[in-house]
């Protein structure tokens, strides 16, 4: 076993585990205490410049932040993180002033973007502000990628998607809306200094199962469908749908083909209802709005009769796991005949490079995906990069965000000549006490034991009158005021100091959630040295979780060394109080470039 | 500051045979200074009820007064409890366990409340031989009054204050041995490893248990020249046997190699599972135990464990023939036998 290195940021980062769950690794608690505050626009702004999008995050998020929420791990729900990020978003001042500058002087570097979804625009708004010239290209007549064309106005209005495209818009993009980019070859040749990849994954997968010829008409992938209702080209459907698919896509098409007017729609998915892809929230959502989910149901034919689509046929399957975990599908020997008169493909996406000629020097694996180094996303030919689902396939927006700043930083270092993988900034990082008086601190730290708030909605029934209204209505203050009392301030460390602890014990004592361990280190004076079984065997709760950090200490005066398990510790503050000589303190993480700790 | 602690607890904790886990053993937030030794004593008493699965409801807190016998309230807080006057718990202890036999006594109390003003008390409680575990918090000072000298410091010390010991100091331990308690032991606050078992064997046992707890008071006796000091404690301790408790309901599985183990057996079919350190110790002789305190003392070493155990011990109500049915549940039938009772009691005096 190590001391634990307390002289770089990782440690404790690592203890944050919503901030450290985010791709972009926003710092979620130090917003929600803001909030707390009602200081709604500082929270938006620490929001925006790390995640970009805070008005579209706090609505349309994958959240993987909550399930990494350390509440889930003392009682049963997260802190509504994305929720409270929409608060910010709504409640904010005009943000204009806090915006970064951008110099009138330029740098003399251009860098051209292709596409305009959220990975391109998070390298212009991350190089704007150093003075590099970014142009944009974009095939569609707007900007915001799938963020307008695929996720649907009643989750996403378009007023605020707009209004956060503009921010950074407005900072200077030369932007080449409605011009698509169809030879990397030629825009190799134009003056650029580096070309980033923002083009995203837009190719929907067919399911190419008997029928699909002959239905080709009736027969639609989601992402193109969706993409045409956004831009108006759709503007009915009929009857009887079948949305196919367990996804988000899939939620987002039954959802929409709902509001057109559809009578029945019935997505199919062959997984179990609890595995299907799509977010918790999505499918409860889907359900309350009426649409019938089947899961346990492979399509295996579309079924054609006398030149007339009547519907699909599926095989009802049962989900087998081995030992591995890894899951098989086994037919029951039962089928099902959905009839309808619209089929909606949903079961994937891939990238498409068409317009990458394989001559240049751009070399892809296997899987006809650029090869790509994962620190830099570099490219084989040093001046492209690329970023999003473009880069490694589809993923969600925040990834994407995190991708635009890595690629950011590897194109700044790239144009000043520097080895964009050893030469990375490290960020600097600075613990701050928050000890206001002997026994106060600045922030909240007694524990809120109350459950997660509920965000209002309108009613089920109008939602689904309306193709553009937005169904969540967002927490109010009061809602928002209570639900950020739950957060447990994690990024407020428990720092230890060797030299001034007596060993009195006081803390470990104190400590509601058994934390804190004296333990004897054996016949060794290192830590190193000492037999992990034999420290970890003496912790006041033995068995601990493998995903979470301890903290250990250097030898103690007595040679007792002190381990913390960092899992549940509820940062309320208690060991630092109860301790006599303030070996303990509670200090709130501060770093200086969350960009430089994406990894 | 905090004065509650959260109610949320580690989601791994055990619970006991009552299905209860530590955290129902405790009780309010302490008020005490920050790292008292008194606060770890704390946490051993619940740590230890914990693992006895003792129901909180049969226990009654018992103390006088000062800041060892404010720690009842951060422990059990669904037990019963007294807080007495200055050095009469043992009085009030008395009183309780005459009323109700049944009840588990645990009695904390200062080495001001009982080597001072309740030296009486102490002495007479002990010679009474009382069903109860009596512990005292030993900082060698009066910590709640700011730090006087108690008569436990030891002669030639200076208080925080720069006030000498001019004075002999008393063993409370040797006093009790003296007066013959069944069960006497010292222990560190510091030390749960050894104090948690010695708790749970003092709870167990029947008769009087004597505990004698040395408890750094951080705040007015933890200079460099005090002898109750963490610094001075962690450095002059020494131990003459590791006892460990083992329950009776456990199967026994000896992990001491022979010849140095020793069991001795509890009235309840408990063991004390005694391993020597140093090969003179034995636990049933007192007047050896006297000696050895004595002995390690004069070396500047402060000698720590189980001293002396008695486990054929008797107790107040078996030495004076009361009857089996708490007093408090004797209804008034049997109180009250009627006038052809008492005519008999009457005819026997005459
Ligand atoms: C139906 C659906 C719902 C979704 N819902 C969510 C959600 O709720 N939350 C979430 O986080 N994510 C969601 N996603 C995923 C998310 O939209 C994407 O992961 C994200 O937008 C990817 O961003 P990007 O910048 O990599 O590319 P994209 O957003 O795909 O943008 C790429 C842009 O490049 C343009 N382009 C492509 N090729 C060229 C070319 N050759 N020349 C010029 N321009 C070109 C495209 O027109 C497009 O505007 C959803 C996806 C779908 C399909
Ligand atoms: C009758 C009486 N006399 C004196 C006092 C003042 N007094 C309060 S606590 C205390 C001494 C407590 O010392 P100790 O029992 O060692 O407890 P500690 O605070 O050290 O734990 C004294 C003298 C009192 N409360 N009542
Ligand atoms: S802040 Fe300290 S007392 Fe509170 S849960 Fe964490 S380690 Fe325990
Ligand atoms: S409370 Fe402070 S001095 Fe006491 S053991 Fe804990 S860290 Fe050390
Ligand atoms: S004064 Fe001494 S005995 Fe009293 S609470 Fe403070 S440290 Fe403990
Ligand atoms: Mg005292």
């Amino acid at each position: 076993m190590k001391t634990t290195d307390t002289s770089s940021y990782h440690h404790f980062l690592k203890v944050v585990d919503c901030q450290q769950a985010c791709p972009a690794h926003t710092p979620v608690p130090e917003y929600i205490r803001l909030i707390a505050e009602k200081r709604y626009t500082d929270a938006y702004m620490i929001n925006w410049e790390s995640n970009v999008f805070p008005g579209v995050l706090g609505r349309v998020c994958d959240r993987p932040c909550e399930p990494a929420c350390r509440r889930v791990r003392v009682e049963e729900k997260p802190v509504a993180i994305c929720r409270l990020k929409r608060v910010a978003a709504d409640n904010k001042d005009d943000i204009y002033p806090y915006l970064p500058k951008v110099p009138t002087q330029k740098n003399g570097k251009r860098i051209a973007l292709i596409g305009a979804g959220p990975a391109s625009l998070t390298v212009a708004r991350d190089l704007l502000p150093l003075g590099y010239d970014i142009v944009l290209f974009e095939q569609d007549m707007k900007a915001g990628g799938m963020m307008r064309s695929q996720i649907p106005a009643f989750r996403l209005p378009e007023t605020v998607l707009d209004e956060e495209l503009n921010y950074i818009l407005n900072m200077g993009v030369e932007g080449h809306f409605g011009e698509e980019i169809s030879s990397l070859k030629k825009l190799l040749q134009a003056n650029f200094d580096a070309i980033f990849v923002g083009t995203g994954a837009p190719n929907g997968r067919w399911l190419e199962i008997p029928g699909h010829e002959q239905g080709c008409t009736n027969i639609e992938t989601g992402i193109s469908w969706l993409s045409s209702v956004t831009f108006g080209h759709t503007s009915s459907i009929p009857k009887r749908v079948v949305v196919l698919g367990g996804g988000n896509t899939a939620m987002d098409c039954c959802r929409t083909a709902k509001r057109l007017g559809a009578e029945q729609v019935t997505v199919l998915v062959r997984s179990s209802y609890d595995a299907m892809k799509a977010s918790p929230w999505e499918k409860e959502d889907a359900k309350s709005e009426g649409i019938d989910i089947k899961p346990n149901y492979t399509p295996i034919e579309y079924v054609i009769k006398n030149d007339q689509f009547i519907g699909v046929r599926f095989a009802q399957v049962e989900s087998v796991y081995d030992k591995f975990g890894k899951r098989t599908l086994q037919e029951t020997g039962e089928t099902l005949l959905v009839e309808c008169d619209q089929v909606l493909v949903a079961v994937g996406q891939d990238t498409a490079f068409p317009w990458i000629e394989r001559d240049i020097g751009l070399r892809f694996n296997k899987w006809q995906q650029p090869a790509l180094n994962k620190a830099t996303l570099q490219s084989s030919l040093e001046q492209v990069f690329f970023g999003g689902d473009a880069a490694f396939g589809p993923e969600n927006i925040i990834s994407a965000v995190a991708n635009g700043h890595q690629a950011a930083i590897s194109i700044d270092l790239f144009c000043q000549g520097k080895n964009t993988e050893d030469e990375r900034p490290e960020s600097g990082f600075n613990l701050v006490s928050q000890k206001m008086g002997i026994h106060d601190w600045s922030y909240q730290s007694s524990i809120d034991h109350q459950a997660r708030n509920l965000v209002p909605h309108i009613s089920w029934d109008e939602a689904v009158k309306s193709l553009n209204t937005e169904v969540e209505l967002g927490f109010d203050e009061k809602l928002a005021l209570e639900e950020a009392q739950r957060c447990l301030n994690c990024d407020v460390h428990t720092v230890f100091n060797e030299s001034t602890c007596i060993e009195c014990s006081a803390c470990d004592d104190v400590c509601p959630m058994d934390c804190i361990n004296f333990v004897d280190v054996g016949d060794t004076d290192q830590v190193e040295n000492a037999d992990a079984q034999h420290l970890l065997s003496q912790l006041r709760v033995k068995e601990i979780n493998p995903d979470q950090e301890l903290l250990v200490s250097a030898p103690l005066k007595t040679g007792h060394i002190m381990i913390k398990d960092e899992d549940v510790c509820l940062h309320c503050g208690l060991c630092a109080e109860r301790c006599p000589t303030g070996a303990w303190d509670m200090k709130k993480l501060v770093i200086d470039n969350i960009g430089a700790t994406i990894k | 500051m905090s004065f509650i602690k959260s109610k949320f607890h580690h989601p791994r904790i055990p619970t006991n045979d009552l299905g209860l886990n530590y955290r129902d053993y405790e009780g309010s937030l302490s008020t005490l200074c920050a790292g008292c030794g008194h606060d770890a004593i704390t946490s051993a008493v619940v740590q230890a009820c914990f693992e006895l699965s003792v129901p909180p409801h049969q226990v009654a807190k018992m103390s006088g007064i000062g800041c060892s016998s404010k720690s009842p309230n951060y422990f059990l807080n669904k037990a019963h409890g007294f807080n007495s006057v200055h050095g009469r718990m043992p009085s009030v202890a008395t009183g309780a366990n005459m009323a109700n036999r049944d009840l588990i006594y645990l009695g904390m109390s200062g080495d001001g409340d009982s080597a001072s003003i309740g030296l009486g008390q102490f002495s007479h409680v002990v010679r009474r031989q009382l069903n109860m575990l009596y512990m005292v918090a030993n900082n060698g000072v009066y910590g709640l009054t700011k730090g006087q000298l108690a008569a436990t410091a030891d002669k030639g010390v200076t208080n925080k204050a720069g006030e000498l010991s001019l004075f002999t100091d008393i063993d409370l331990c040797i006093m009790a041995l003296q007066l013959g308690a069944t069960f006497v032991a010292r222990s560190f606050s510091g030390d749960k490893k050894q104090l948690v078992p010695l708790i749970k064997a003092a709870i167990s046992h029947q008769g009087f248990a004597y505990i004698d707890i040395i408890s750094p008071c951080v705040t007015f006796n933890n200079h460099k020249d005090s002898t109750r000091s963490y610094d001075y404690v962690h450095e002059h301790i020494t131990t003459a046997a590791i006892a460990d408790f083992v329950p009776m309901k456990k199967e026994i599985t000896s992990d001491c190699a022979s010849g140095e183990g020793e069991d001795i057996c509890l009235h309840d079919g408990s063991l004390m599972r005694i391993r020597k350190i140093q090969d003179d110790y034995q636990t049933t002789d007192p007047m050896q135990a006297i000696v050895d305190i004595a002995k390690y003392k004069k070396k500047g070493e402060i000698l720590t464990g189980l001293f002396y155990l008695d486990p054929t011990a008797t107790h107040y109500h078996e030495i004076n023939n009361t009857c089996d049915m708490p007093l408090n549940q004797l209804t008034q039938d049997a109180l009250c036998p009627g006038s052809r009772v008492l005519t008999g009691i009457n005819n026997s005096f005459r």
